[in-house]
């Protein structure tokens, strides 16, 4: 057992490990709607957007995280605002807006001294994370949860009926605007573990595998933050004992979950030719045919 | 029926008026705010509480559009529209709408019994969990639909003909006392067009006001008390029935 624990024997491993399970516990939980409402992509462009907002709040000395934050909300503010008019197509202004901002911040980058100190905002360097890193990120988790948690029917009745929603006078914008501006947040406590370009891996994966083992959202808010606290410890364990990257490691321990849960669903599917699914089978066939009928009428 | 802290909407949950009907609109114009001219052009319809009524016409005329902007999805661009008296969305917990079964995301990962609970949310408002008495509406409602075996599946594994059935549900555990059904028998098989019309039945039984888009009256056309026809955004007046008639149709006995 002691090659388990030695690692973390010391403080700044000890300090590593926390912020990575808070983090990836967060994200994880977010994620599971992240993932279900398609939003995959703005969770990327968010943490890339960042970028420049980091690299001045460097250049002026002022708190990274804030800086990283600033820039974040202005870009979920920004997206929200501009998926709501049609003028251009959601996704393709997104594209527009995160690349040109990435390019900001590695312009602004390309331009300081330190350049070593901005490689950690692109991979990250969770074993550098300070107690004021800590209090920051375990604030952010602590908000994140609460308001997942708070206003968890409105999230998921927006998502998947918006229509009953407006019905009943809960708008269905302002639940999307909460969930960028939660996404803001914890794409910003991401980049202190696995930086800007992986951040949206914390996001996604975990919760992605998580639905590809439950139906129900609960089970996959607890699967996601489960697998993500395992994938934090082993993807640390790994880059100390092999000497590697830490936030490439935590990622890769999560794509690796991934990819054992996928290949399980998958034979289980193929030697469990679906116990309920016979049944349901036939109902749809009996229900075709009048399908037909009564469009003609 | 106890009000929510939060209540969604601003307005407050307001008490119908005595003597107004259950849906009045007067020279009701309507636009969606991306196309060029309006979808509904100056229709008046006054229907009295308890009466059922059939809401005709071709794909385009304005059928879905008047159930929209009576439940306060589409902006009203002139005109009235009074819910039992009130404006749109000062009684939201009054209106029940039932939408067609495409604008949902069926592969949600939600169960049929917590489809059927966000009926109840109207009630709650926000910061406030379904408690026992909504449990038991929400399962009252999705037996009456003959869905209790499947109220643990996820919505998407049902057949076209539950999902409309669940969604029923919905509107019957939102116990609201105007429902307007868009297309409720559209897609779905003979059984499930029984069920729904008992429904209906009943909650016209218990005084609601159900207004029903519909293609197919040839079937059900005894279940209505009266007709509002539609064609190109305005009324059209059929020479058996026309809106301004319904009181007098309201006593017809409900035969079918």
């Amino acid at each position: 057992m002691d090659w388990l624990t030695e690692p973390f024997r010391y403080a700044f491993m000890q300090h590593a490990l926390l912020a990575a399970v808070l983090v990836g516990v967060t994200c994880a939980v977010l994620g599971v709607h992240v993932v279900q409402r398609r939003m995959a992509f703005i969770g990327d462009a968010l943490a890339h957007t960042t970028l420049p907002g980091l690299v001045i709040a460097h250049l002026c000395g002022w708190s990274l995280s804030l800086g990283g934050l600033g820039a974040a909300l202005a870009t979920a503010l920004l997206i929200g605002w501009a998926s709501r008019r049609q003028a251009v197509k959601e996704d393709t202004a997104i594209g527009v807006v995160f690349t040109g901002m990435f390019a900001l911040g590695v312009l602004l980058m390309s331009r300081t001294r330190s350049y070593r100190d901005l490689t950690h905002m692109l991979f990250g360097n969770v074993l550098g994370v300070t107690t004021r890193d800590l209090w920051f990120i375990g604030g952010v988790a602590v908000v994140v949860l609460l308001v997942l948690t708070l206003f968890h029917k409105e999230l998921e009745l927006t998502a998947f009926d918006p229509t009953h929603a407006e019905v009943i006078g809960l708008r269905a914008d302002l639940m999307r605007f909460l969930l960028l501006g939660l996404l803001a947040l914890a794409v910003v406590t991401g980049i202190q573990t696995v930086g800007v370009i992986l951040t949206s891996a914390l996001l996604i994966t975990p919760a992605a595998t998580a639905a590809l083992l439950s139906d129900r959202m609960p089970w996959r808010m607890l699967l996601g933050a489960v697998l993500a606290t395992a994938c934090s410890v082993a993807g640390l364990m790994l880059s100390f004992v092999a000497e590697t990257s830490s936030g490439a490691a935590i990622v890769l321990s999560c794509t690796a979950a991934f990819v054992v849960a996928f290949a399980a669903r998958s034979t289980w599917q193929q030697f469990r030719p679906a116990a309920g699914e016979p049944a349901k089978k036939d109902e749809s066939n009996a229900v075709a045919p009048p399908e037909e009928v009564s469009r003609c009428n | 029926m106890n009000d929510p802290w939060l209540p969604y909407s601003r307005g407050r949950h307001a008490d119908p008026v005595d003597g107004a009907p259950a849906l009045l609109t007067e020279v009701l114009v309507v636009a969606y705010p991306s196309a060029h001219g309006p979808a509904l052009r100056g229709v008046s319809v006054r229907l009295p509480c308890g009466t059922c009524t059939a809401l005709v016409g071709p794909n385009g005329s304005g059928k879905s559009t008047l159930l929209k902007a009576v439940a306060g999805l589409l902006p009203v661009i002139s005109g009235v529209v009074r819910v039992h008296g009130n404006p749109v969305g000062a009684c939201h917990h009054r209106v029940a709408y039932l939408p067609q079964r495409g604008e949902i995301d069926w592969g949600f990962p939600i169960s049929v019994e917590r489809l059927v609970l966000t009926g109840r949310y109207v009630h709650l408002g926000w910061l406030r969990w379904p408690g026992r008495r909504d449990r038991d509406i929400a399962c009252a409602a999705i037996d009456r639909l003959g869905l209790t075996s499947l109220a643990g599946q996820q919505i998407g594994k049902l057949s076209g003909g539950q999902q409309q059935r669940a969604l029923l549900a919905r509107a019957l555990a939102q116990e609201a006392d105007l429902l307007l059904l868009d297309e409720p028998f559209n897609g779905v098989d003979a059984r499930t067009q029984d069920t729904i019309y008992d429904a209906m039945r009943d909650l016209r039984g218990q005084g609601k006001t159900l207004v029903v888009a519909t293609h197919d009256l040839s079937r059900l056309g005894g279940a209505f008390d009266a007709t509002v026809h539609l064609q190109a955004g305005e009324l059209v007046s059929p020479p058996d029935a026309s809106p301004c008639c319904l009181v007098a149709e309201k006593e017809r006995a409900w035969t079918g």
